[in-house]
C-alpha cells in the first residue's frame, strides 16, 4: 500500500478528480497574481504578457502569463501538473519530456506561447495509478526505476518510441536507411538516449519497452 | 531569460517584414534559442513565433533535386523517403545529432544557426571574443578539447555543432532566403559559414533579419553515404570528429567534417586526392591546422575515422 | 533494543515476505508522476514566491560591492539576500561551506545573492542585474601542483586512517621478485542526480518547514539549525521522495540555506532549486586523486607487499577523499601501507558520492592487479583468488563475518565466458572492432548504524510505519513495508510507510552503503515493540506468540490481528542500536565484476557490450530492488570509466563542463543488459535482518573492469581516468 503523500492515504478516485479540480484553480491564479501584482514602482524590464489556448491531456486550457513561460513551467507551476519534471532546464536530460501533437519534446525548450492550440499529452495523461498504461505497468514489473524523477520522461518517450518505431522511422542505428525498421534493444536504447537515468535503470527500461513492444527482450 | 514581447507570423513575408522591429529575433523550434536565452547569451526583446507560416513541406524539384523547407523539422527530414533513398548522408547525419526530442522540435534553418557549443561561451562569466566582441578568448588556454584544430583565429576557436550541415555541406546544398524587403537570394552552403578571424560574432553572411526560407539540395550524385561522428558517448553528445562522406565506385568522393572548425569543414580541391588514401588526402584537407595540445589528437583521429571509412566502403 | 550478539533465528527468516522479489510499493506513483518531490508541494504552499541564486563570477577573492539598484526595480522583486543582510551564518557540521558568500568568496558559483520574485521568470531575470564588483586574488586549483604541499590529515569521522603500516611495506616491496610502481588519477567527478538539489521553505513564526532533498534528515535538521543558529526543535524537514542523491544531498546544501532565508526575508513561503548550470560549482563533487600503488609478490604470484597512497584536495578543513580504504582489506599479504595526503584548493568542495574513497580507490588498485597478474603471467581472476584472505591482513585473527570473494570470481567468470578471453591483448577482432574483457573485484564496508522507527497497528489491521528515512531510489519504501509484513504476520497490502519527515523516529538516513540495513533493523526493533503490545492487549504470553496471516497465534488460539487494536490503535517505537561485533568481525560486501568491450581499431571509441556482477552483499531483502541497485551502480561505474570528468581550468580556477551537456553521463544507448548474481549470504553477525547494503559494492571496481578490458583489446595502458579515445591514440605506439 502507498500513498502520495505525507499524512494522506492512497490515492483515490476523489483525489485524482480533485488533482484536475486544481489546475482550474490555477489557472485562474495565473492571471490574477502571476503578472498583475507587481510592484507599481517603475521597472527595468516590464513584464509582456500574452494569452496561450492549447489543450492537456484532453483538457482545454487557457492561460495568460509571463511570455518567458516555457511549457514545462505552464504545467509544473500553472497547472500544477508536477509529474513533468525540471531535470536541466536546458534541453539536456529529458525529464521534461512530453507528447505535443503525439510527438515527443523537451518541454524545457519550448515556450507555452509556441503551443496555441496544440494537444499535449503529459505523463498524467498517460496513465493513473489506478489505471496505469502498458507501459507503466511495465516499468513496474521491470524495476524501470529507480528515484522515479527522470520515470514520467522515460516512459512518454517510451510510448513515443515505439509509434516511431510502428511509423517506419528509422535511427542512427538503423542498419538500412530504406528497409523497414524493428523493435530491437539496440533501436530502443539508441532513440532512448535524450532521456538520462542517473540511477542507471537502462537495462531494466529495455526490458520493460521490449515487453510492451511484444518482443522478447 | 529578458523580458520580450512576442507575436505569431503567419506568413513568411509578414515574418520577414515584423523583423524590422528594434531587438526582434525569429523563434522556429527554439530548441537552439531558448537555450541562449535562459542564460542570456541571446537577449532578443521581441520575437516572432514563426512555427506557423508553412515553409514545413519537402519538395521534389524537376531537375531531380529537392527544395526543404526551412521549417521541416530534423525528424521529418530524416524519415523522408527521398532523403533516405538518395541523400543518406544527411538522414544519417541527422539521426547522430541530438535526441529524439529535441529533433522533433528542431528545424532545418534553425539547425544550420545553431550557434557554438564551446562552454566559455555557454558561461557568461567568462570573456569570449564570440559572445562579448573584444573580451577576449578564455578557451584557447583553457578546455580546448572539443575546440577548432583548424579555421580557427586568435580571437575564437569555437567549433560548428551541427551534424546536419556536415551532411549539407558534402552535398553543397544552397541556402533560400527572404530579406525584410522581401527579395530572395540563393546562397551556397559554402559560402554561407565565416570563419572568425577577428569577428567571431559573426557567424553567417546572412544580413540583419534575413530569413532562410529554404533548403536547396542539387540531384542526387549517388555512391555510398556514410556518416560516422565520433563521441566519448555512443548517443546524445556532440562530436569530437566526424565524417560525412559521398563515395564512389571509381575511388572518388565528397568528404566534410564536424567538430574540428568553426565551419562544416570542406575543401573540394582536396578531394582528389581522396583515391591516393586517408594519410594524403587528410593531409591536404587539415593543411595549415593549429590545434591546441588538448585538441591535437583529432588530427589523428579525422585520418583514422576516414581510413576507417575508406576500408569498410572499398572491401 | 541493542544488537550485541549473532542473531538467531527470529520471525524474518520465515521469508514469506522479505527476500521476495517485490514490485516496489511506490511503483504506481513514481510511473504516473504523483510521487511528490520536494518543488511541488503545490498543495501545502499557496502562492509561494521564487528564489533565485546568484552565483560567484570569480574563484577566490572578495566582493567589494553589490550595486542592486536595478535588480530590486525589477518586475516583481520581493527581496535580495545577500551576506550583508542575511545575518550571521555558521558552516554546517558535515560540509565545510558557506552557503552564501561575502565578503570573501570561496569557490566559483558559490552564492552571492538570492533574489525573491513573485515568479521564477522574474527572479531569474532580477538576479541578471545584480552587479557584482569582484577583487580577484590567486588561487590554488590544481592538484598536481599542489601535490608536494599536501599535508596528513587528521583522522577523520569516516573513512580510514590517514596512514595504516602492517610489517615492513618499504622492506619487503625492494626485495620483491615481482613489482608493480605505478600512479593513476581518478578526475573530480558530478553526483548528476536528476532532480536538483531544491527546497521550498515556509516559516510560521519562528518555526520552519522546508520540504526539500535531503537524504539524511537528521544531519539537515542539525546542520540547519547551525548554519541558521535556531534551535533544532524550531525545525521541520519533510523529503517523501529524492529524486536520487548518491551523496551528493547528504545534508544542507545552498538551496535550503538560501530557501530559508529568501522566505524570512520576502515574508512568504519560497520555492527554489538549484539551476543545473550552478550545480556542478555550487555544491559538493567527488574530488580527483592521484594514486600510487606499489604490490610486490613472489614468483609464484603470492602478495608479500601492497603499498597505496592517495591524494586529493579539498577547501581549508574539508574531508580528504579515503581512497585507500579497500587495500587494507581486499588481499592479502603481510607487509602493507596505506597512506593519504590532502591538499588546498580553492574548487568547490569535495565530499561523499557513492562509495566514498572505494570506488576510486578501486578504480586504481584494480588496473594494478590486473598489471601486476600480467607481469606474473598469470590469470586475473588466478591471481586474485591467490590472494584472497580469509582473514583481516592488517589484524590477523580478525575473521571476517562472511566473505566469498573467491565464489564472486569464480561465479562471475563461468556465467561471464571467461575461458574464451585471450590474455594476449588484441588477440580478438570483429570488423573494424577489437573485443576485450577485464574483470575487478569487489570490495565495500558494511556498516550498521543506529536507526528508529514507529509502528503503528489500527483497529482495520494496517500497520503504520514511520521513520525519517529517506527513499532515494534505493527501494528503501519497499523493504521497510517488507520487515513490517514479516514481522506483524501481515500482506504488504496491510503495511503502509511513511518515510522522509523529521518529525517522524529519527533513522539511519540515506548514505554510506548503511540504509537498508540499519532502517530495516529499526523497523525491526519496533515491530518487537508491537508484537509484544499487541500480545498483551490480548492477554498473550509475548514470547511464545506467532504472528502468520494476518492472525495472533497463542497455543490454540487465534486472533485477527485487527482485533488487538479494536479499542485503540496500538502504538511502538524502538531504535536498534549495535554492540561491539562490528570490531569483533570484519564486515564486508563482495563482489566482482566482469566487462567484454569494443573498441574501434580505427577511432578508438569504446562501447560496452555484456557486463555481469557477482555481489555477496548480507541477504538480500528485495532481490528485484537490490538488483537495480547493481545496475545503476554498474551504469555508474561505465561512465566513471569512459567519459565522467568536471574539468578544472586552472587559469579561472572551475569546473568547465558545468552542465549535462558538457559532463557527460551515460546514456541508454552506452548501457546493454546488465546480468547480476546475487550469491547467498545471510549474516547474523550484522543485525535480526542478517543482511547488509549492496547499492556502493556494486560500483566499487567496475570502472576497472571496464579498463581491463580496454587494455585486453588494444594492448594500450591508460592509467589516467576516464578512459578517452584521445589517450588511445596518444599511447597508441
Amino acid at each position: 500500500m502507498m500513498e502520495n503523500e505525507n499524512g494522506s492515504g492512497a490515492i483515490t478516485r476523489r483525489e485524482m478528480l480533485a488533482g484536475t479540480a486544481i489546475a482550474v484553480t490555477a489557472l485562474a491564479m495565473t492571471k490574477v497574481t502571476g503578472l498583475e501584482a507587481v510592484p507599481s514602482a517603475p521597472t527595468v524590464t516590464p513584464v509582456e504578457s500574452e494569452g496561450v489556448s492549447f489543450s492537456v491531456n484532453g483538457k482545454a486550457v487557457k492561460l495568460e502569463m509571463d511570455t518567458r513561460t516555457t511549457l514545462l513551467d505552464a504545467l509544473r507551476e500553472h497547472l500544477h501538473l508536477t509529474g513533468t519534471k525540471k531535470g536541466c532546464d536546458h534541453g539536456q536530460c529529458g525529464a521534461c519530456t512530453v507528447l505535443v501533437n503525439g510527438r515527443r519534446i523537451n518541454s524545457c525548450l519550448s515556450l507555452a506561447l509556441q503551443h496555441q492550440d496544440d494537444s499535449i499529452t503529459t505523463i498524467e495523461g498517460i496513465g493513473t495509478p489506478e489505471n496505469l498504461h502498458p507501459m507503466q505497468s511495465a516499468f513496474i514489473k521491470h524495476d524501470g526505476f529507480q528515484c522515479g524523477y527522470c520515470t514520467p520522461g522515460q516512459i512518454c518517450s517510451a510510448v513515443a518510441v515505439l509509434e516511431e518505431i510502428k511509423a517506419g522511422m528509422p535511427s542512427h542505428v538503423s542498419a538500412e536507411l530504406k528497409a523497414p525498421v524493428a523493435f530491437s534493444n539496440a533501436e530502443f536504447r539508441e532513440r532512448m538516449s535524450g532521456n538520462i537515468c542517473r540511477c542507471g535503470a537502462y537495462s531494466n527500461i529495455a526490458e520493460a519497452a521490449a515487453e510492451v513492444a511484444g518482443v522478447q527482450g | 531569460m529578458k523580458s520580450f514581447t512576442y507575436e505569431r507570423a503567419e506568413t513568411p513575408a509578414q515574418a520577414a517584414a515584423a523583423a524590422s522591429k528594434p531587438g526582434a529575433k525569429f523563434l522556429a523550434g527554439g530548441t537552439n534559442l531558448l537555450d541562449l536565452m535562459k542564460l542570456q547569451i541571446e537577449t532578443p526583446t521581441h520575437l516572432i513565433d514563426i512555427g506557423r507560416i508553412g515553409l514545413d513541406k519537402i519538395e521534389s524539384m524537376s531537375n531531380g533535386g529537392l527544395r526543404i523547407g526551412a521549417l521541416v523539422r530534423n525528424t521529418d527530414l530524416a524519415a523522408d523517403p527521398h532523403v533516405r533513398a538518395d541523400y543518406g548522408i544527411l538522414s544519417r547525419a541527422l539521426l547522430a545529432g541530438a535526441s529524439g526530442q529535441l529533433r522533433n522540435k528542431a528545424t532545418t534553418a534553425g539547425n544550420l544557426l545553431q550557434r557554438t557549443r564551446c562552454p566559455y561561451f555557454y558561461d557568461t562569466n567568462q570573456p569570449c571574443n564570440k559572445r562579448s566582441p573584444g573580451s577576449g578568448c578564455s578557451a584557447i588556454a583553457g578546455f580546448s578539447r572539443q575546440l577548432a584544430v583548424i579555421g580557427g583565429s586568435d580571437a575564437c576557436i569555437a567549433t560548428h555543432p551541427s551534424d546536419m550541415a556536415v551532411a549539407m555541406m558534402a552535398l553543397d546544398a544552397v541556402i533560400e532566403t527572404v530579406k525584410p524587403d522581401g527579395k530572395t537570394r540563393l546562397i551556397p552552403i559554402s559560402e554561407f559559414y565565416l570563419l572568425p578571424g577577428k569577428t567571431p560574432h559573426l557567424e553567417t553572411n546572412l544580413e540583419k533579419n534575413e530569413l532562410i526560407t529554404f533548403v536547396v539540395l542539387p540531384a542526387p550524385v549517388g555512391g555510398t553515404h556514410v556518416y560516422h561522428k565520433v563521441r566519448d558517448r555512443a548517443s546524445y553528445a556532440f562530436a569530437l570528429v566526424s565524417v560525412g562522406a559521398i563515395l564512389f565506385k571509381d575511388g572518388s568522393g565528397k568528404i566534410a567534417l564536424g567538430g574540428v572548425a568553426p565551419k562544416p569543414w570542406r575543401k573540394p580541391s582536396a578531394e582528389k586526392f581522396i583515391q591516393s588514401g586517408a594519410k594524403g588526402f587528410t593531409a591536404k584537407l587539415l593543411e595549415g591546422a593549429r590545434p591546441t595540445n588538448e585538441n591535437a589528437f583529432k588530427l589523428t583521429l579525422v585520418q583514422r575515422t576516414i581510413e576507417g571509412i575508406l576500408t569498410e566502403n572499398r572491401s | 533494543m541493542k544488537f550485541e550478539k549473532p542473531a538467531g533465528i527470529n520471525p524474518i527468516d520465515q521469508l514469506k515476505v522479505i527476500g521476495k522479489p517485490t514490485d516496489r510499493i511506490e511503483g504506481p506513483l513514481k510511473t504516473t508522476g504523483t510521487a511528490k518531490y520536494a518543488y511541488e508541494y503545490n498543495d501545502q504552499v499557496v502562492s509561494p514566491a521564487y528564489g533565485y541564486i546568484l552565483g560567484s563570477a570569480i574563484a577566490k577573492g572578495t566582493i567589494s560591492r553589490i550595486d542592486q539598484s536595478a535588480a530590486k526595480r525589477s518586475a516583481g522583486v520581493l527581496a535580495i539576500v545577500t551576506a550583508e543582510n542575511a545575518g550571521p551564518l555558521q558552516p554546517g557540521k558535515f560540509y565545510v561551506s558557506r552557503f552564501l558568500a561575502g565578503p570573501q568568496i570561496d569557490h566559483y558559483h558559490q552564492a552571492v545573492a538570492v533574489v525573491v520574485a513573485e515568479t521564477f521568470e522574474q527572479a531569474r531575470a532580477a538576479a541578471s542585474l545584480l552587479k557584482v564588483d569582484y577583487k580577484k586574488s590567486k588561487g590554488s586549483y590544481d592538484l598536481e601542483s599542489a601535490r608536494d604541499s599536501a599535508q596528513q590529515p587528521a583522522p577523520a569521522e569516516f573513512g580510514p586512517p590517514p596512514q595504516t603500516l602492517t610489517g615492513d611495506f618499504e622492506g619487503a616491496f625492494k626485495t620483491a621478485q615481482v613489482k608493480l610502481d605505478e600512479t593513476y588519477t581518478t578526475p573530480d567527478q558530478a553526483h548528476a542526480m536528476m532532480e536538483p538539489h531544491a527546497t521550498i521553505a515556509k516559516w510560521d513564526g519562528d518555526r520552519l518547514t522546508c520540504w526539500c532533498s535531503v537524504q539524511q534528515l537528521n544531519w539537515g535538521v542539525r546542520d540547519l539549525a547551525i548554519i541558521l543558529g535556531i534551535p533544532k526543535e524550531n525545525i521541520r524537514l519533510i523529503a517523501s521522495y529524492i529524486g536520487g542523491g548518491f551523496g551528493g544531498k547528504g545534508t544542507v546544501l545552498a538551496d535550503l540555506v538560501a530557501a530559508s532565508l529568501a522566505a524570512r526575508a520576502a515574508g512568504r513561503p519560497v520555492k527554489l532549486a538549484l539551476q543545473r548550470p550552478l550545480m556542478f560549482n555550487n555544491t559538493i563533487h567527488r574530488p580527483k586523486t592521484i594514486q600510487r600503488i606499489r604490490i610486490g609478490a613472489d614468483q609464484d604470484g603470492r602478495i608479500t607487499a601492497i603499498g597505496h597512497e592517495s591524494w586529493s584536495g579539498n577547501l581549508q578543513g574539508g574531508r580528504t577523499e579515503p581512497a585507500t580504504a579497500s587495500t587494507r582489506i581486499l588481499y592479502a599479504g603481510a607487509n602493507r601501507l596505506t597512506r593519504l595526503k590532502l591538499a588546498v584548493l580553492d574548487l568547490a568542495e569535495g565530499n561523499a558520492m557513492r562509495a566514498p574513497g572505494e570506488a576510486p580507490g578501486m578504480m586504481a588498485l584494480e588496473i594494478a592487479m590486473d598489471e601486476m597478474a600480467e607481469k606474473l603471467g598469470m590469470d586475473p581472476v588466478e591471481f586474485r583468488i591467490k590472494n584472497d584472505t580469509q582473514e583481516d591482513p592488517e589484524k590477523p585473527g580478525r575473521k571476517f563475518s562472511t566473505r566469498k570473494l573467491i565464489e564472486c570470481l569464480q561465479t562471475g567468470a563461468e556465467k561471464f565466458g571467461w575461458q574464451n578471453r585471450r590474455a594476449k591483448p588484441g588477440s580478438i577482432k570483429e570488423g573494424q572492432w577489437l573485443i576485450g574483457m577485464g574483470v575487478a573485484s569487489a570490495v565495500r564496508g558494511a556498516p550498521v548504524t543506529k536507526s528508529a522507527a514507529r509502528v503503528r497497528l489500527n483497529s482495520s489491521g494496517i500497520i503504520t510505519v514511520e521513520t525519517d528515512m529517506t527513499d532515494l531510489g534505493t527501494g528503501t519504501y519497499t523493504i521497510i513495508a517488507q520487515t513490517a509484513a514479516e514481522m506483524m504476520g501481515v500482506g504488504l497490502d496491510k503495511v503502509m510507510v511513511k518515510l522522509g519527515d523529521s518529525s517522524f523516529p529519527e533513522s539511519a538516513g540515506s548514505g554510506g552503503q548503511w540504509g537498508a540495513a540499519s532502517s530495516t533493523s529499526g523497523v525491526y526493533a519496533a515491530c518487537e515493540k508491537l508484537r509484544e503490545a499487541v500480545a498483551n492487549v490480548l492477554g498473550f504470553e509475548p514470547t511464545k506468540t506467532q504472528f502468520s496471516d494476518g492472525k495472533v497465534i497463542f497455543g490454540d488460539q487465534s486472533v485477527d490481528l485487527a482485533g488487538a487494536a479494536k479499542s485503540a490503535e496500538l502504538v511502538a517505537q524502538d531504535e536498534m542500536t549495535y554492540g561491539g561485533l562490528s570490531k569483533e568481525y570484519a564486515q564486508t560486501t563482495f563482489g566482482a565484476h566482469f566487462v567484454e568491450v569494443a573498441v574501434n581499431a580505427y577511432t578508438f571509441e569504446i562501447r560496452v557490450r555484456r557486463m555481469v556482477a557477482v555481489c555477496h552483499a548480507g541477504r538480500i531483502l528485495n532481490p528485484k530492488a537490490a538488483r537495480s541497485q547493481v545496475i545503476g551502480a554498474m551504469t555508474m561505474g561505465v561512465g566513471a570509466a569512459l567519459m565522467e570528468e568536471m574539468v578544472v581550468d586552472k587559469n579561472i580556477g572551475f569546473f568547465v563542463n558545468h552542465d549535462l551537456a558538457g559532463y557527460e553521463v551515460p546514456v541508454h544507448a552506452d548501457i546493454p543488459y546488465q546480468e547480476v548474481i546475487l550469491l547467498e549470504d545471510i549474516d547474523p553477525t550484522m543485525s535480526p535482518m542478517k543482511a547488509k547494503g549492496i547499492g556502493e559494492l556494486g560500483l566499487c571496481g567496475v570502472a576497472s573492469a571496464v579498463a581491463n578490458a580496454v587494455y585486453n583489446a588494444t594492448g594500450i595502458r591508460v592509467r589516467d581516468y576516464p578512459i578517452t579515445l584521445d589517450k588511445l591514440l596518444k599511447n597508441n605506439v
